[in-house]
């Protein structure tokens, strides 16, 4: 729980940041709130030479209507993302899942922008992006590019986010008949599985988190479902889903949870 | 919960505890807070391997690390004693030296291996990383039934079958009892391995003294004094010399009832180096270096006749006791046989205990120790009776308990006092069984399955006489100090042989000298844990504190009283059994104006002059009270639980506990007890274990796997209290500190067997075992 020596450095502007990330490559980290990867680190998982801390830019925090779309800064807390009216009216399963973060204490620290990056297999924002087809907008020594949640995730704690890039603005649509099911075994712990349903006119999108290096798009679920079939749909949930199992939970266990949590995701989400 | 503030603070006051305003507001001192000159830091090099030889180890590049003053092996420093157990139950434990640091094999991984020394704590860490130790790897042991296979690989060579011991207690006619019986239940229980985890990991700071050779030691410790002695035997230094320092100490729950390596280490570190050593615990390396807890299997049996009334019991424990044995390793199980029996008149007994070497962390006493494991084993043993004579487990429960007190067990241990009836009456009272249909049916409506579990415990606690302690084969005994002194001023210090770590007994012990001094309690000062200004008191551990500390202070206490009565009677010119003590002050019975206070006659005892006849100056006594058997607390806790079909997630919705710990000093604290013990067992009863894959791995390195719930995890409790007084000290008092945690396990299992069906599920009920359970051979 003693980290190896590391560099810090806490650049004003954006353009400073990416100057540092290009200087210093994958021996860089961007520090956000922190609370995944102090952890590595402290375990020595995460040994970065330097630790380019966001926090003295302007301009990266907060949440804006801009028109069909909810655009929040990618340093945005979990518990102001939880607390915003803007949100919570237009996108009601983001505001639910962020609520959802750890506990109070990681909520108050750990950001929108910082967890999407880091891509952590248990994390719900993944999910909820994914099942939103929101984007990320990200910065680089070419400038601003946007990628897609369908092409963010490409691997266990891998994105398509290059090592000289920063997410600097995450965009979902406003989108209310969605919702997010989570099961933990504590309060504050990782989702063993969870299910973030979208229902967008007559099609559902369902992304399953816990379940694999990258979110789940219950595919075969997605095809049944009508419009009023939570329970049959939901049966086909884990289909094509390999889960890993640890001490958490059995593969079997997890297929089982996808299938239920698919089911009360969608029904949540109908009743919206 | 609002407490009621008295403006008197003496015995049965709920005084706000003295403790809270440093505690709460970050001006305690612990054990890292400690910083001396010079001081350098220790990291510990531990084995990754769960069996292993050392084939070599090469500290070259760590050495060259800049900051980095040594490295030790156990080549480099010099112990006269390995790591110590005082505990040997039958005589014939086996009990494998243990060096603190490893020699030529090590038995678990996280054993000690070297250590870095450096000026601060980041280079040393790194620097350990550089320590190139090589392994032969040897086949692991993990569990007690790969253990106890033919032909299972040996944890120590020299014992063949890898049983530490093996202790018994039957009485002569079991079989036929269970031959003429009409219903016999069995039941196997595994009571999973734990960990105790404190809030603050353990920690040493040893500075040895080179011009004096003095050794002071400051150790995150409930065991001052033991550490003391056995830091003088291991490290070879006269126990005059060496001063132990427990500084406000962080929780414990019975992790820090120990003597480890680690405080030997760096004890001898520091003479090796000639600096002050620091050695404060990593998170994760706690649950590798601290003991473990339960790690035992029970094997019930109880033969009963048709009307459920017990005729023997047979119980076969099976104990895993880790690669070493800690302080207390073979005392933990026997504890567990002490009980076995809980509150029940059984008149045939076959108890026996099987000690197992394994390649694992050693187990030892966590919370409860022994008790816990023992409730649980006989009263989810009772549930399967109640199921199989067809009656309810309230009513198997009355057809059983033991109602004349003392009552001597079948295990040699008499228990003091009790009314098991007065608490299960209380329970049912106040917990609603009558609504308890229509709240299932509600809970139905939901989907959710609504079950009712209750556990009627009766522990063993207030450690001990020290008659007993001998006769079960302990090394120290189990009495208590305290120094109770008046000052010239009228107020008071307290030095506590006890070794608070969250109790509050700055609280209890100024409660008590109030109600026994008049000296308010804002006057009183407690001191605890230097063994430079204590006289030897053995700690705190085993719920002992308030039954035979609490009693120690209370008879100083009384000393001081009878003293000063005849120095006040001096100076009023009357005789000492003329005076009446109230308030603080002695007056002359029947002239209420003539008066002296206890502050006037400390000045005068203070002054020397004018003193009664063969009476000496000061009002300073000390007593050692060792007390004439344990205490016997006693309670039932009652526990509503929901679980949801679909997932197996489990929820308690009620948990009513009543328990009956004898007079009372400080209701709120004890309140606070309950739900620190039934909180304890919450965890493990659903959510806590230790795994080890078959290696020897731990795959619960850290809190993200090892679940210690957290506040929203956990159910509100209820508390409730009869008293029944104990006659085993003059207080009446009996502890509380372990009882919730030894109650609730059985009663959690309980009503989610009773929600749910299945006759048994092992803990922790995480929801995929309680799915598992109630869909056994369904499709998963």
């Amino acid at each position: 729980m003693i980290p190896a020596a590391f560099d810090y450095e806490r650049p004003g502007t954006l353009a400073d940041a990416v100057g540092l990330l290009q200087r210093h490559g994958d021996g860089a980290k961007l520090l956000a709130g922190g609370h995944s990867l102090l952890p590595m680190m402290k375990l020595r998982l995460a040994v970065p030479e330097l630790l380019i801390d966001l926090s003295a830019i302007d301009g990266l925090t907060g949440v804006r209507d801009a028109g069909s779309q909810i655009a929040i800064g990618a340093l945005t807390t979990h518990r102001d993302v939880h607390s915003s009216d803007v949100v919570a009216n237009g996108c009601p399963m983001l505001a639910e899942a962020a609520g959802m973060i750890g506990d109070l204490q990681v909520r108050n620290r750990g950001t929108i922008g910082g967890s999407l990056a880091h891509a952590e297999p248990h994390a719900d924002l993944p999910a909820v992006l994914v099942a939103l087809e929101g984007e990320v907008e990200v910065e680089g020594p070419a400038g601003k590019r946007t990628i897609a949640a369908s092409d963010l995730f490409v691997d266990y704690l891998t994105t398509a986010i290059s090592a000289d890039e920063i997410i600097t603005e995450v965009r979902v649509p406003k989108l209310r008949r969605a919702a997010y099911v989570k099961f933990s075994r504590r309060m504050q712990d990782w989702a063993v599985v969870g299910v973030a349903a979208a229902l967008d006119g007559g099609s559902a999108r369902i992304a399953i988190t816990g379940c694999g290096a990258t979110p789940f798009r219950a595919r075969a679920a997605e095809a049944a479902w009508t419009g009023s079939n939570a329970a049959e749909a939901s049966a086909l949930a884990a289909d094509g889903l390999e889960p890993p199992g640890d001490t958490a939970a059995s593969p079997d266990y997890r297929r089982h949870l996808a299938r239920v949590l698919t089911g009360r995701a969608l029904e949540a989400a109908a009743g919206r | 919960m609002a407490v009621a503030v008295d403006t008197t603070r003496g015995m049965g006051a709920s005084a706000l505890r003295k403790e809270d305003g440093e505690l709460l507001t970050g001006q305690a001192r612990f054990i890292d807070d400690i910083k001396l000159p010079g001081m350098a830091h220790m990291v510990v090099v531990r084995s990754p391997f769960a069996h292993a030889t050392i084939t070599g180890i090469d500290s070259t590049a760590a050495r060259r690390l800049a900051g980095v003053s040594a490295v030790y092996t156990a080549d480099d420093l010099e112990f006269a004693a390995g790591v110590p157990c005082a505990s040997n139950p039958t005589g014939q434990v086996r009990q494998p030296e243990r060096p603190p640091l490893a020699k030529g094999k090590v038995r678990h991984a996280g054993e000690p291996v070297a250590i870095v020394l450096a000026a601060d704590r980041y280079v040393a860490r790194d620097a350990a990383d550089l320590v190139q130790v090589s392994y032969d790897v040897l086949p692991a042991v993990i569990g007690v039934d790969a253990a106890l296979a033919s032909g299972a690989p040996l944890v120590h060579d020299q014992y063949p079958d890898n049983v530490c011991v093996v202790i018994e207690n039957v009485t002569d006619g079991v079989e036929e009892a269970f031959a003429a019986a009409d219903v016999v239940v069995k039941q196997t229980l595994h009571n999973q391995r734990t960990i105790p985890g404190a809030i603050e990991p353990r920690g040493v700071v040893a500075h040895w003294i080179g011009s004096s050779d003095e050794l002071m030691v400051h150790s995150s410790t409930q065991i001052p004094h033991f550490v003391r002695t056995f830091l003088a035997i291991c490290c070879n230094v006269s126990e005059a010399k060496v001063r132990v320092i427990a500084p406000d100490v962080g929780g414990g729950f019975g992790g820090k009832l120990n003597c480890y390596a680690e405080e030997f280490i760096a004890a001898a570190a520091s003479k090796q180096l000639g600096a002050p050593v620091k050695w404060i615990e990593e998170r994760s390396e706690s649950l590798v270096a601290t003991i473990h807890g339960r790690a035992q299997d029970a094997h019930m049996e109880i033969a009963a006749d048709g009307e459920g009334k017990i005729l023997a019991l047979r119980a076969h424990y099976i104990q895993d006791v880790g690669s070493y044995l800690q302080l207390l390793t073979p005392s933990i199980a026997h504890l567990t046989l002490f009980i076995a029996e809980g509150c029940y008149d059984i008149p045939q007994v076959d108890l026996k205990v099987t000690e197992v070497f394994t390649n694992t962390v050693p187990t030892d006493a966590c919370r409860g120790a022994g008790r816990p494991e023992a409730t649980h084993a006989i009263e989810r043993t009772m549930d399967a009776l109640a199921a199989e004579v067809g009656i309810s487990r309230e009513e198997v429960r009355r057809r059983n308990f033991v109602r004349e007190f003392p009552h001597p067990t079948n295990t040699g241990i008499t228990y003091d006092s009790g009314d098991y009836d007065k608490t299960l009456d209380r329970a049912l009272e106040v917990s609603d069984p009558a609504g308890f249909e229509a709240r299932r049916a509600e809970a139905k409506s939901r989907g959710r399955l609504l079950g009712r579990g209750l556990s009627t415990y009766v522990e063993i606690c207030g450690l001990a006489p020290s008659a007993v302690t001998h006769a079960i084969g302990l090394t120290p005994g189990g009495w208590e100090s305290a120094t109770v002194r008046i000052h010239p001023t009228g107020k008071v210090t307290v030095i506590t042989g006890t070794a608070p770590h969250g109790q509050g007994h700055a609280t209890s012990w100024s409660q008590i000298i109030e109600s026994e001094l008049g000296i308010p309690f804002d006057d009183v000062e407690v001191i605890h844990g230097d063994t430079a200004f204590a006289p030897y008191g053995l700690g705190t551990y085993g719920s002992r504190s308030v039954a035979v500390g609490g009693t120690a202070i209370h008879k100083a206490a009384g000393r001081v009283r009878d003293k000063a009565r005849q120095v006040a009677a001096h100076m009023m010119e009357a005789s000492p059994d003329d005076l009446e003590f109230q308030d603080g002050a002695f007056r002359v019975k029947g002239s209420p104006d003539r008066s002296t206070g206890m502050g006037e006659v400390a000045f005068r005892a203070w002054q020397g002059f004018d003193l009664p006849e063969g009476v000496d100056p000061g009002l300073d006594e000390t007593v050692f009270f060792d007390p004439p058997n344990f205490t016997f607390p006693f309670g039932c806790h009652i526990c509503e639980a929901e679980v949801e079909p679909d997932t197996g997630r489990v929820e308690i919705t009620r948990y009513v506990a009543v328990d009956d710990c004898g007079n009372v000093v400080n209701p709120a604290i004890v309140d606070g007890q309950v739900h620190g013990g039934v909180i304890h067992s919450v965890g493990q009863a659903l959510y806590e274990g230790v795994i080890y894959d078959e290696d020897g791995q731990l795959l619960t390195s850290s809190f993200v796997d090892y679940l210690i719930p957290g506040a929203p995890d956990v159910p509100s409790v209820e508390t409730y209290r009869t008293e029944t007084p104990s006659p085993t000290n003059p207080l009446g008092v009996k502890g509380i500190g372990e009882a919730g945690t030894i109650a609730a396990t059985a009663a959690i299992v309980g009503a989610v067997c009773d929600a749910t069906g299945v006759r048994d599920i092992d803990m922790p009920l995480q929801p995929e075992r309680v799915w598992r359970a109630m869909n056994e051979g369904g499709a998963a």
